[in-house]
């Protein structure tokens, strides 16, 4: 098993994503720099949270259309689990590879703090380890994070139970009070269709040791590795 | 040469925080008559030919592709000789 953390120019959570799979949980990690078309043999792509190509234009535009992503599209195609966090969600839904469009923060602030999201689906592969409903305490470091898509497309998100995190109190209420960014119905992540693409906006890689303030992150990762071991075996 | 000017401004369903802010910081300076305010983006581009037929093609292709998203943008844009 091996996960991939792609880099790019202006990407600064990629060693967050890289240390936490090699140094806490312990498994195969390789950088793909954006450049490359390499995927293969892995099994997991993270796209981490940044800046890539300085948000230029829109978040994740440019980034869109750099040869890695190119790979990837063919790889989650062919059903590969990749994760974008962050800038990663932003560059997915660029891509076309997750439904809707960020929108800058309600506020205009660029806001960098804990928050609490509430597990709305946890029959994933990126889910599975947390109870149906649980509350992750988990950093957001985002200026767009203002989930949007128009009605058909929220109804079929719904529909389809891919909103995967809404966020919420520290007692699990989703209401607009606990809403940092203006996200449409506090979505917070998504996931696509077919179940292997999951975007979040909230930093996992950062929430993965106790020493850290919250390893509510860490079973993110863990789920996928459980997914991909029960099914290699 | 051609030049290429592309204004791309968030749909109108489309919330635009940034130019609420604006507005109401205008109308802190005395300005109370303003229905609206738009934030967008202006994009030029300078072209190393003349065929304004193919300039229109290629402009709107670079628009549709990458320039602007059409989930929560609009976009227009003239071309005109340098």
């Amino acid at each position: 098993m091996e996960f991939g953390v792609v880099v790019f120019p202006g990407s600064n959570c990629d060693q967050d994503c890289f240390y936490v799979i090699k140094d806490v949980l312990k498994k195969p990690v390789r950088y793909i720099w954006h450049k490359d078309t390499d995927v293969d043999g892995l099994n997991c792509v993270i796209l981490p949270g940044g800046f890539s190509y300085g948000d230029y234009l829109r978040t994740g535009a440019i980034a869109r259309f750099s040869k890695v992503v190119e790979s990837i599209t063919n790889f989650a195609r062919k059903g590969g689990t990749v994760i974008g966090i962050c800038n990663g969600f932003q560059i997915l839904l660029e891509a076309g590879l997750l439904p809707g469009v960020m929108l800058r923060n309600e506020n205009l602030h660029f806001i960098c703090r804990y928050v609490y999201i509430k597990t709305e689906n946890n029959q994933t592969r990126f889910t599975k380890l947390y109870n149906a409903g649980q509350i992750l305490k988990i950093p957001i470091a985002h200026n767009e994070g203002n989930y949007y898509i128009d009605a058909a497309g929220l109804k079929e998100l719904r529909n389809n139970n891919q909103i995967i995190f809404r966020y919420c109190s520290a007692r699990g209420e989703v209401s607009e009070q606990f809403n940092p960014n203006g996200a449409l119905d506090n979505i917070a992540g998504i996931i696509n269709k077919k179940g292997n693409v999951l975007g979040m906006m909230p930093h996992p890689e950062r929430s993965s040791e106790e020493k850290l303030g919250s390893q509510d992150g860490y079973f993110i990762f863990e789920s996928i590795i459980n997914w991909l071991e029960n099914r290699i075996i | 040469m051609l030049r290429a000017e592309i204004n791309i401004t968030l749909k109108r369903t489309v919330s635009d925080p940034q130019g609420l802010t604006i507005k109401h910081a205008l109308e802190s300076l005395g300005y109370k008559d303003l229905a609206d305010v738009r934030i967008g983006k202006l994009v030029i581009i300078k072209l190393n030919f003349k065929d304004k037929i193919r300039a229109e093609k290629e402009i709107n292709e670079m628009c549709k592709k990458l320039l602007a998203n059409p989930i929560i943008e609009d976009y227009h844009f003239k071309i005109s000789e340098e």
